[in-house]
């Protein structure tokens, strides 16, 4: 069963890396994205200095959201899923297995982004290790939670917007806490909040790496009855 | 004995599942429950609007929180039977769990904006702004939201079978991130500003305002139910209509 899950991950991981579109499109989003926020409000350093860590993060959920389609919709109109689906290994472990390719194509490259676009920001350098931890702990919960809006919306045409809009309220409570443990989001005010954040920013990545292959496993049985 | 009465437990559940069963109760019940809601929001007016005292420190806005705390708290109730009919219907595939899941939502939806919206009509001069980042409001809005993405999953999925699971997948989901998205928002708001702008409650309130609160949160929890009733007797009236019309097009 390790084995399939192993394969699994592999296969997808390689797909997203090689087919393109996957990966690479994310970090050029995020980075764009960053880009055109001091052409919105205005190039004051100290300005961006104050809001990097939000926009930083909003931009995160912006990328992963993006790819989210990727995550079931091929292998569903290629067949694969109906396959995995006979297959031995549980539905939750596929699930599984796909938000973790997710999040090695896509969260991964957009927190070693992260710091670089921070520079754009006017970050201040003593920010980046918090911020680069609380995105750590944080995408994961991205790519699972995300994985769940996936599945729900696997057998509508051109489902990425709808997911997107399933998931985005979801995502809320990792945002605040990411967002509160990278410095950002007046922590500075109380002393001990941003450690406080991280770790309630893990617990909420715990609770969705669980959640998230059960209710997906859910959603693409309701799916592909 | 215990296996008996377990039998006929779910025997009597299962015999609710029968829609025609269902449509003949649902039509002896909705003048009885339109009659109280009517009565007991004429009442709840009457009260509210002229007969009780205006508060001494808001004047007569206070008389608001008639319509919106009753909202407010029928939008928490909605996604409640939202969620506990989505649990029936997929552990026990009862099949007008489906229907009272999906008619619930445009109701609790409803009843959430008729908050937001009074809240802001109440805001704009008690605090002197339409809109304040406050948890509450916030997580009032991602509430909206919810309701939305629910309802938007209903439509863009066109068989109501498939639709309904993965509705009821994403309303349960839905209800065990509700509580963590609202100490998220209390977390950060509370970070963001403290607590002292305003207070919502503040002293006890006084009997002349607690009895029209209450008969008003009656009224308006029955008009839910009726709405509800109105709403999951349309749907299977629909689905028959739906079915008929796919019948039509195969002879």
């Amino acid at each position: 069963m390790m084995r399939a899950f192993r394969t699994l991950v592999l296969r997808d991981t390689r797909l997203a890396i090689r087919v393109g579109g996957g990966a690479g499109m994310a970090v050029f989003f995020f980075l764009t994205v960053i880009a055109i926020v001091p052409l919105g409000i205005g190039p004051n350093l100290k300005l961006l200095a104050a809001i990097a860590p939000g926009m930083l993060w909003v931009a995160l959920l912006l990328s992963a959201l993006l790819t989210l389609d990727r995550l079931f919709q091929a292998d569903y109109e290629d067949g694969s899923l109906d396959l995995l689906m006979t297959g031995a290994l549980p539905l939750e472990l596929v699930a599984a297995a796909k938000a973790l390719s997710h999040w090695l194509t896509t969260g991964l490259p957009l927190v070693v982004a992260a710091p670089l676009l921070g520079l754009l920001l006017n970050l201040d350098t003593s920010a980046f290790g918090p911020l680069i931890l609380a995105m750590l702990v944080g995408t994961p919960a991205l790519s699972f939670l995300g994985s769940i809006g996936a599945a729900l919306t696997v057998s509508v045409r051109r489902g990425g917007l709808l997911a997107s809009l399933l998931v985005i309220p979801f995502y809320i409570p990792v945002l605040i806490f990411g967002v509160g443990a990278a410095g950002g989001g007046g922590v500075a005010v109380v002393p001990g909040a941003g450690s406080q954040s991280l770790l309630l920013l893990g617990a909420v990545a715990l609770v969705s790496v669980v959640l998230g292959p059960v209710a997906s496993a859910a959603a693409l049985r309701a799916n592909l009855r | 004995m215990a296996g008996m009465s377990e039998l006929t437990a779910s025997q009597r559940f299962q015999a609710f599942a029968n829609p025609a069963r269902f449509m003949a109760l649902s039509e002896r019940l909705l003048p009885f429950c339109a009659g109280l809601t009517a009565v007991l929001i004429a009442v709840g007016l009457y009260l509210a609007l002229l007969d009780s005292p205006p508060d001494y420190q808001q004047g007569e806005t206070v008389r608001i929180m008639y319509i919106h705390v009753p909202s407010a708290w029928l939008s928490m109730f909605g996604y409640m039977v939202m969620a506990a009919a989505s649990a029936t219907a997929l552990i026990f595939r009862h099949p007008l769990a489906d229907i009272a899941a999906k008619s619930a939502a445009p109701i609790g939806a409803a009843f959430t904006f008729l908050a937001l919206v009074t809240g802001s009509l109440w805001g704009r001069p008690m605090w002197g702004t339409w809109w304040v980042w406050d948890a509450r409001l916030t997580s009032m809005l991602i509430l909206f939201f919810l309701y939305l993405g629910y309802m938007a999953l209903w439509a863009t999925i066109e068989e109501p079978v498939r639709a309904g699971r993965a509705a009821a997948v994403l309303a349960l989901v839905g209800s065990i991130n509700v509580p963590i998205i609202h100490y998220s928002v209390v977390w950060w708001n509370t970070l963001h500003q403290p607590a002292s702008v305003f207070r919502i409650g503040g002293p006890a309130i006084a009997t002349s305002m607690l009895m029209p609160l209450l008969v008003m949160a009656l009224g308006f929890t029955l008009f839910f139910v009726t709405l509800l009733l109105v709403r999951m007797r349309a749907e299977i009236l629909r689905r028959r209509v739906r079915v008929l019309r796919l019948a039509r097009t195969e002879r």
